[in-house]
């Protein structure tokens, strides 16, 4: 492939990327709004356009059109770099994430995703290790008691659970022996005894590891049950109580871009990725693996919002000690299991 | 060519980032700024053709070890520090030190190991050979370094309880 061919196709695949993510994260929004709704007896928005699916569209512009008010005495450096700060990392890890196999585009042969590093996994820890700083330097600049209190249970959350999801994800990298997001998911291809898919989650007996990791995941995007950081009832709305207009709007996009990338790597790393019966023509035989992996994605996105409207919150010191003394150690527990039975088959 | 440039700005910014955190009076600033500066560190590492070094260094550095940096000074709420003039006799002494020791080991390490260029994946980056090396061919002093830290841990653990919080605790169950 040529330089100008790298390029030009480059700069279509970010485009295209960053567009279906941003399509995703407003429609993440309508869809919770219309599943909590029906889930408390109530219909979600119905106003714009059928079924409210215009809602998103006009949540945008009336974001865009209020008034940006900056506090006095806010830290106005860091009060402006925050909300930037958070909606550029939770943005650009979409970047290793592969969605399915390689197509050919008029001559042109290309991988589903931006790009395929050999480090991937890392990178997607890496750019949410730096989220953080996004939130808790929002909370310290605004200048707040509110702001300050949500932005400190933030970061210490975020820490806490970052270990035990890491951890999580070490079992997965053990017996696919890779980084890279992609040969994970080429590690799950196939089927055992006949009909059970080769996912990690079955044929890894990963299966602790994907709950630890979805109970690490609540923990890292700030959801319900341990949405501490900006628990209305106690801190108005924690680290985001002084913003506005489109500063708000980035915290918020942040938040469900956030809850998408979670989504995905749940999808590739425990769910087989884009793995799913292929039939048909060539044209639907190249879209089918894409279509499984939204589906697999979709279906995560909405046990979030089931949780949501399920679950009450938890306590402060509960959810530390829920994090330090029970999904610590199981993960550890699970990582050594798993370290032994791979030793042992090899 | 392209790698060259690469390498000598982000050296710059590097070395920009660690002026900055003396120069700032605001320890919040200063925090931040090593945040910049361990953030092109990890580039370089990358540029070096160590992908797992710089992703290990973005993870543990740049996120884990200055997010409780920022956390301990928004915890404490620090305010900007007064600045002093100095002591002249560290003026005078430490700057001409800081440059001749500079000098020195520029020298020593260009006469002892001398400038030749290495391709790319010549040294080991891979995250097997660094496995390899740590959990193989230097085992007893990882294993060592590790039981330092958790001794280190525990006396930190020590120091930060309160003797008669935990007499108190006893007390009441």
């Amino acid at each position: 492939m040529s330089l100008t061919t790298f390029i030009i196709v480059a700069v279509i695949k970010v485009a295209l990327t960053l567009f279906i993510l941003l399509t995703a994260v407003a429609y993440t929004v309508w869809l919770e709004r219309k599943v909590v709704g029906r889930m408390q007896n109530r219909w979600g928005p119905t106003r714009v356009g059928p079924f409210g699916l215009l809602q998103p569209a006009a949540d945008g512009v009336k974001f865009l059109f209020k008034e940006d008010l900056t506090p006095p005495y806010v830290y106005k450096p860091l009060y402006i770099a925050a909300p930037i700060i958070a909606v550029v990392c939770a943005l650009t890890s979409i970047a290793v994430v592969p969605v399915g196999n390689w197509v050919t585009v008029a001559g042109v042969s290309t991988p589903l995703q931006i790009t395929d590093v050999n480090i991937g996994l890392l990178v997607i820890l890496g750019i949410t290790s730096i989220g953080v700083y996004g939130v808790a330097l929002s909370g310290w600049a605004s200048n707040s008691k509110y702001s300050l209190l949500g932005g400190l249970r933030a970061s210490a959350q975020m820490i806490s659970y970052e270990i035990a999801l890491g951890l999580s994800l070490v079992g997965v990298l053990i017996l696919s022996g890779t980084f890279s997001l992609r040969g994970i998911v080429d590690a799950q291809a196939g089927h055992f005894w006949g009909f059970i898919p080769n996912w990690n989650i079955f044929r890894g007996c990963q299966f602790v590891a994907f709950f630890i990791y979805l109970m690490a995941a609540y923990a890292e995007t700030n959801r319900i049950p341990f949405d501490l950081p900006e628990a209305e009832t106690e801190l108005v709305a924690g680290y985001h109580t002084e913003y506005s207009a489109m500063k708000f709007a980035m915290f918020f996009m942040a938040e469900y871009a956030n809850m998408i990338t979670v989504a995905c790597i749940a999808s590739l790393l425990f769910l087989g990725g884009w793995h799913g019966p292929l039939f048909g023509p060539p044209i639907l035989q190249a879209i089918l693996p894409v279509l499984w992996f939204v589906l697999r994605v979709v279906a995560f996105l909405f046990v979030y919002i089931w949780v949501r409207g399920t679950l009450p919150r938890f306590r402060y010191d509960q959810l530390m000690a829920f994090g330090w003394k029970f999904l610590l150690p199981l993960a550890i527990a699970n990582l050594v299991i798993t370290a032994l039975v791979v030793a042992l088959r090899a | 060519m392209l790698h060259l440039i690469l390498f000598s700005v982000f050296g710059l910014i590097c070395v920009a980032g660690a002026v900055n955190l003396l120069v700032q009076s605001h320890p919040i600033n200063s925090a931040l700024s090593l945040v910049v500066v361990m953030g092109s560190l990890a580039v370089e590492y990358l540029l070096l053709g160590a992908e797992f070094v710089a992703a290990v260094q973005v993870i543990v550095y740049a996120g884990a070890v200055m997010v409780l940096f920022v956390f301990v000074i928004m915890l404490l709420n620090a305010g900007a520090e007064e600045h002093t003039k100095g002591s002249i006799i560290a003026l005078a002494l430490g700057v001409p030190g800081m440059l001749i020791a500079a000098i020195l080991i520029a020298w020593v390490l260009v006469t002892k190991s001398g400038i030749h260029p290495l391709s790319l994946n010549a040294l080991p980056g891979h995250p097997k050979d660094i496995a390899q090396l740590l959990f193989h061919d230097f085992l007893l002093p990882f294993e060592v370094t590790s039981i330092l830290v958790l001794i280190a841990i525990m006396g930190s653990v020590v120091l930060a309880s309160r003797p008669e919080a935990i007499e108190h605790s006893k007390k009441e169950s």
